[in-house]
């Protein structure tokens, strides 16, 4: 095995003024304008900074990688006294995997499906023969061992699909960590999963990072998730460095304006008020994919004009209630009560008034609209199907939807493949509002967007709420938006509602233990949150 | 098909009584949907019929001259499985050896010429292959011979021998097809994150290729080779004919020509389940070849 003789504190690597250029609707773009950066031996430097802004590209350059369409232009990537701009690509495959290590977003992804985990735990190690195989074996089990994953000794011989997510992310840990590197990469790595895995996840990494010393890069869109890994803060806009600080001090006093905003979500905050007047009574539901039970005894209550969060983590039987109110998924026992009339359980026994009257916005606004229609075609279709709305009417009707969405009539002849992804969800909410309804469920509407872009989104669904008066589902696994936008919050776990009542009453001791476990694990703005946090659970 | 055995065999100026008659012999005077399901039962009873040709109550005293079916066709199905056994021994390394070699260097000049090649031999069809390379290797410069007439005392040395410029020609046809979506096959995975993340944790080209790559492309290969495998089987009907080779394709051909229709039935049925049959063994490869399947959670 490699020993780090180095001591901390010593320059590893300095990129100076990279350029990057990438291919694409054949031109060049620029991607990376010029960036300078220095990292020590075992310091972790956050890149943060929203999609687009070039920070993974800028994690990879750091390897002297460039993706497939992209080339570096000009600049220095200094690593332990050589260039790895000018190395080719062999030289760069010696350090590749054993000195630099790669930890990616999706960890489902990025293992490769046909190999046993083992087998690409210890790959880059075999390949380099750092040591011999049963040797880095036994050392993979101790590196599964310390990052708390269940049965250290047997997990190496599945293969990735069968085990979860956030075990998958910490086995990729343990893979980058198994040549003993000196540098590692982290590529947004807890993005893709639950708060609560998240937390798991994240002091793993800290802890065996702090291990061996390892320097780290880590990049990721949460502020609150770089304050608890980074020593120091790098942000990035449009290929270009915003500002670098200590992590405290960028915390604690950002300068630029552009800092200030990615916080400016979770400032934004709703008095709550509650209504007696039910718009939907969803009565002891239970739902039910094939044979296997997803929702027990669901009972929810929704009042009228006001918006009431569901969250929970992935499988928890959000989205579920959700197929379920529209008549996706019939119920298999149980009633929904709406504006006080029952609802048939399947979509086809409902009136076209009751279609109306309820309407859904997706999570991935790509896959929601038909990527063949225009924009004028997507939001006067429901005009047309609902109202009988026609020509001309129909025209006016569509450019005073698309001004309510904050958008212009520029936009008619347009296909979905020609807007960003914060105005296809714009798109998304103005076809719900086509139909006038009463009740819409929003189903994780902003979780694929920017913080920006979110904030934008949920002013807008806010002042709608103002203006027209409509109730609101707000499916969400991220506790800043429930703040956000909420009046009410149910909680769900395993398809049950553990706790359900006014914003106030929830996010407020006591909790049951789920509430807390799910509170808990959301990152605050303060470096030393995870630190307390594993104290106090340790106790 | 236009006509039957009995107007085919007695020509234009047989009598009405006459082809009546041979109708009502060969049980061609019954409703379709009898004959259909008798043919059925019979075929379950692994008895497919005797040919029309060569009847037993020729002209009274020459003896039983009945040929069945099943003895007519499986000294050339064997040809033919013979001829195709050759050609996928050929095809299907030399493609897989091509695919992944021209995706391993994507773009290259040779990956370039060998795409190239493959498509113009997949667009040509079989007897022009057929013919240049009889120009060629039998005419221009005589190696091989023209016609392969093989049979059962032919010896293995000169059966491969006769049967080279057959095999030559469906080795050439069905090679395209399947270098072509092997390589498309791996180059497709070459653009999944996980490839990405074996580049970065120093893998080489090759081992990029033919060990994160091709793993996952079995599913798709399988299925190509087995489309192909069941063309030259089928194919050969063409290639047969061409260089006279005596095989089930050219003996469906013949029997079509005389209406001859319990032999052309049976030769159906036996290219249908060579479909099924290989379709159902690339499935069952694409089962083995993936965890996902092979070890449910």
């Amino acid at each position: 095995m490699m020993s780090n003789n180095n001591k901390k504190g010593d320059l590893l690597l300095t990129i100076e003024n990279i350029k990057i250029d990438g291919f694409s609707d054949e031109r060049w773009h620029k991607i990376i304008k010029g960036i300078n950066l220095t990292l020590n031996r075992g310091e972790i430097l956050g890149l943060i900074g929203e999609s687009g802004a070039g920070k993974s590209t800028l994690g990879k350059a750091a390897m002297g990688y460039t993706q497939p369409g992209c080339k570096i232009i000009s600049g220095k990537v200094i690593f332990d006294g050589t260039d790895l701009a000018k190395l080719n690509e062999y030289e760069k495959r010696k350090i590749w995997g054993t000195k630099i290590s790669y930890v990616a977003q999706s960890a489902a992804a990025s293992f490769n499906p046909a190999h046993r985990l083992m087998e690409q735990t210890i790959s880059a190690g075999n390949r380099m023969k750092l040591d011999t195989s049963e040797n880095l074996k036994k050392d993979a089990i101790e590196l599964y061992r310390s990052l708390q994953l269940p049965e250290p000794e047997n997990i190496g011989s599945r293969y990735p699909h069968q085990v979860s997510g956030g075990q998958l992310q910490r086995v990729m840990t343990a893979m980058a960590m198994s040549p003993r590197p000196e540098l590692i990469i982290f590529d947004e790595p807890t993005t893709a999963l639950d708060v609560t895995t998240q937390v798991e996840v994240l002091s793993a990494m800290r802890k065996i990072v702090d291990q061996f010393n390892t320097a780290a890069i880590y990049i990721t869109h949460d502020l609150a998730v770089v304050a608890q890994m980074a020593d120091r803060i790098k942000v990035l806009r449009y290929g270009e460095e915003v500002e670098e600080a200590e992590t405290r001090e960028m915390l604690s006093n950002p300068k630029e304006d552009y800092t200030k905003s990615l916080w400016s979500v979770r400032s934004l905050i709703k008095p709550e008020e509650t209504s007696d007047n039910m718009m939907l009574s969803i009565r002891n539901i239970d739902a039910a994919y094939g044979s296997s039970k997803v929702l027990h005894n669901v009972s929810i209550d929704i009042p009228k004009g006001k918006t009431v969060a569901i969250v929970g983590e992935s499988g928890s039987g959000k989205s579920t209630t959700a197929r379920v109110v529209t008549g996706l998924l019939p119920q298999l026992k149980g009633n929904i009560i709406f504006d006080g009339e029952k609802l048939p359980p399947k979509l086809e026994n409902r009136t076209r008034e009751q279609l109306r009257r309820i309407q859904i916005i997706f999570q991935m606004p790509d896959t929601a609209m038909n990527p063949r229609q225009t924009v004028d075609e997507i939001i006067g279709r429901p005009l047309e199907f609902y109202h009988g709305i026609k020509g001309k009417e129909r025209e006016n009707k569509v450019i005073e939807l698309l001004k309510m969405i904050e958008l212009d009539e520029s936009f008619l002849d347009r296909l979905p493949s020609e807007l960003s992804g914060g105005q296809k969800q714009r798109i998304c909410i103005a076809r719900a509002l086509a139909a006038n309804p009463d009740l819409i469920i929003c189903d994780e509407v902003t979780s694929a967007l920017d913080q920006i872009v979110q904030e934008g989104i949920l002013k807008l669904l806010q002042k709608l709420q103002k203006d027209l008066g409509v109730t609101y589902i707000f499916i969400t696994h991220d506790i800043a938006t429930v703040k956000a936008i909420s009046d009410e919050i149910v909680v769900m776990y395993q398809g049950e509602v553990v706790e359900q009542g006014l914003k106030s009453k929830i996010l407020n001791p006591p909790y049951p233990d789920y509430t807390e476990l799910l509170l808990s694990s959301v990152p605050e703005m303060d470096p030393d949150w995870l630190t307390n946090l594993l104290n106090k659970r340790s106790l | 098909m236009p006509g039957d055995f009995a107007t085919e065999i007695l020509g234009q100026s047989a009598t009405k009584s006459a082809v009546k008659a041979l109708r009502a012999e060969l049980g061609l005077d019954k409703p379709p949907v009898t004959r259909y399901f008798e043919w059925l039962g019979n075929v379950f009873q692994g008895d497919f019929g005797s040919s029309f040709s060569g009847r037993s109550k020729v002209q009274g005293d020459q003896g039983d001259r009945s040929r069945e079916v099943v003895g007519l066709i499986i000294p050339r199905l064997k040809n033919t499985l013979f001829l195709t056994g050759v050609c996928a021994l050929f095809a299907i390394p030399l493609s897989l050896i091509l695919g992944i070699s021209s995706a391993l260097y994507r773009n290259s000049y040779y990956d370039r010429s060998a795409t190239g090649f493959s498509l113009v031999t997949v667009s040509s069809p079989e007897f022009f292959t057929a013919y240049i390379f009889i120009l060629l290797l039998a005419t221009l410069f005589p190696v091989f011979p023209t016609i392969s007439n093989v049979d059962e005392n032919t010896t293995l040395i000169e059966r491969f021998y006769r049967t080279a410029l057959p095999v030559f020609t469906l080795t050439l046809v069905t090679l395209g097809h399947m270098m072509r979506m092997t390589r498309s096959a791996i180059i497709n995975i070459l653009s999944s994150e996980y490839i990405e993340m074996a580049k970065l944790s120093g893998a080489s080209r090759y081992e990029v290729v033919v060990k994160h790559a091709l793993p996952n492309a079995w599913a798709p290969i399988a299925q190509v080779i087995a489309i192909n495998l069941a063309y030259m089987l089928i194919g050969s009907v063409v290639v047969e004919y061409v260089f006279n080779y005596q095989g089930i394709g050219r003996l469906m051909v013949g029997s079509v020509y005389n209406r001859d229709l319990p032999v052309v039935q049976a030769c159906a049925l036996i290219f249908a389940s060579t479909y099924v049959i290989l379709n159902l063994i690339a499935d069952l490869i694409g089962i083995i070849s993936n965890p996902r399947l092979l070890y449910p959670k």
